[in-house]
């Protein structure tokens, strides 16, 4: 179980969040994490457009886990998985309109429980924390903190 | 038939006092809801304020009601004889385990006398239940969210008749020589400093030269 990197994308488009587990990965400059943000929030909106055919409202009695759960299943929703031969990226996109971008290798299973529990960590300790302001980079120790324990067990 | 005078109890002798508000029987709160209602106390409490130490004494004022209050009812859920504690250590007893396991579902950590001075006892934890969500950033750090936890102590000893001339909460969780290995255990440990005023420690001497004499 090997996490890569993750990245929190605001409701605008801007990069408030971007943490790499991995050591070994080609770095980038400061700037460029930011232009990665925005060409995906781009795409993400212009792929919800290009969406063949509208999705069949899934029932009720569905219990397992789709691929990757989107908050409105009878619409269309944008760009959600990318894999490659190197890695697997995974979006999840909040009712709010924050994205979670989660990259990891290619052949991992449960990749939507972990988004889950970060989701959860990111409900916990950056929502109820009275010194953070929405929209803005994130800089909780305790997220951070959180995270680490998390991807460490996984790993 | 003669009509009993008087009040009448249920027979399992259980009164209004003794049931909970939301009446479920471990008086459970949503954790997430106090924090997000925690959080708005202390944005409510961050406006016109002129620097951390105004910011704590607000965060004491909003939590000082509390402890009145709680006070006459914890008194009155005690099991009879519910004797108000008339020393301090009793009272710092009663302190650390009714009111830390009502409010936290545990007792505190642990009751010290400081050495230096007579008026002032420490009471610690090592994780208060408001500050868990709290990610201080760094122009803030010497901020301690658990002042509201320490008005409600303050509340607690006025309303009990030991007037303090503060409780104040201070983080000792990252220091290098306070803490040790446990300080990295617990890096919200707390200390609540309590200073009770001199007329209270008069008293306790009375009292005390009185029960042995």
């Amino acid at each position: 179980m090997v996490v890569f990197a993750l990245f929190i994308i605001s409701k605008a488009g801007g990069l408030i969040y971007n943490r790499e587990f991995h050591a070994g990965l080609s770095k980038l400059e400061a700037n460029d994490y930011l232009i990665v943000a925005g060409t995906f929030h781009g795409i993400h909106a212009i792929t919800k457009q290009l969406c063949p055919a509208a999705a069949a409202p899934t029932p009720p009695a569905i219990t397992t886990p789709s691929l990757a759960p989107s908050p409105f299943p009878s619409r269309p929703s944008g760009l959600e998985v990318l894999e490659t031969q190197n890695f697997r990226m995974q979006c999840f996109q909040t009712q709010t309109g924050v994205k979670f971008l989660l990259f990891t290798e290619p052949h991992q299973p449960n990749v939507d429980t972990m988004m889950r529990r970060i989701y959860e960590l990111y409900a916990d300790y950056v929502m109820k924390n009275p010194f953070y302001t929405v929209e803005m980079p994130i800089r909780c120790e305790k997220f951070d903190r959180g995270l680490d324990g998390f991807v460490k067990v996984r790993s | 038939m003669a009509a009993t005078p008087g009040l009448r109890y249920p027979s399992n002798k259980k009164t209004i006092y003794d049931r909970n508000l939301n009446r479920s029987k471990n008086a459970e709160l949503s954790r997430a809801a106090f924090a997000y209602l925690f959080v708005e106390m202390i944005s409510y409490a961050q406006k016109r304020v002129k620097g951390i130490a105004d910011l704590e004494r607000r965060l004491n004022q909003q939590g000082y009601p509390l402890g009145l209050r709680l006070l006459d009812l914890l008194l009155t859920r005690l099991p009879p004889p519910s004797l108000r504690p008339t020393r301090i250590l009793p009272l710092l007893q009663f302190i650390a385990q009714t009111l830390w396991r009502h409010l936290f579902n545990r007792p505190a950590d642990a009751l010290e006398k400081s050495e230096s001075d007579p008026a002032q006892y420490m009471l610690y934890d090592n994780d208060p239940l408001p500050n868990t969500y709290i990610s201080l950033p760094r122009e803030m750090s010497q901020l301690n969210c658990a002042a509201f936890v320490a008005g409600v102590i303050e509340g607690v000893c006025d309303g009990a008749g030991f007037p303090t001339t503060g409780v104040s909460a201070h983080s000792v969780g990252e220091q290098e020589g306070g803490g040790g290995v446990e300080g990295r255990m617990w890096p919200g440990k707390t200390v609540f400093l309590i200073c009770f005023r001199g007329e209270v420690l008069e008293r306790e001497e009375v009292l005390g030269r009185g029960g042995s004499g």
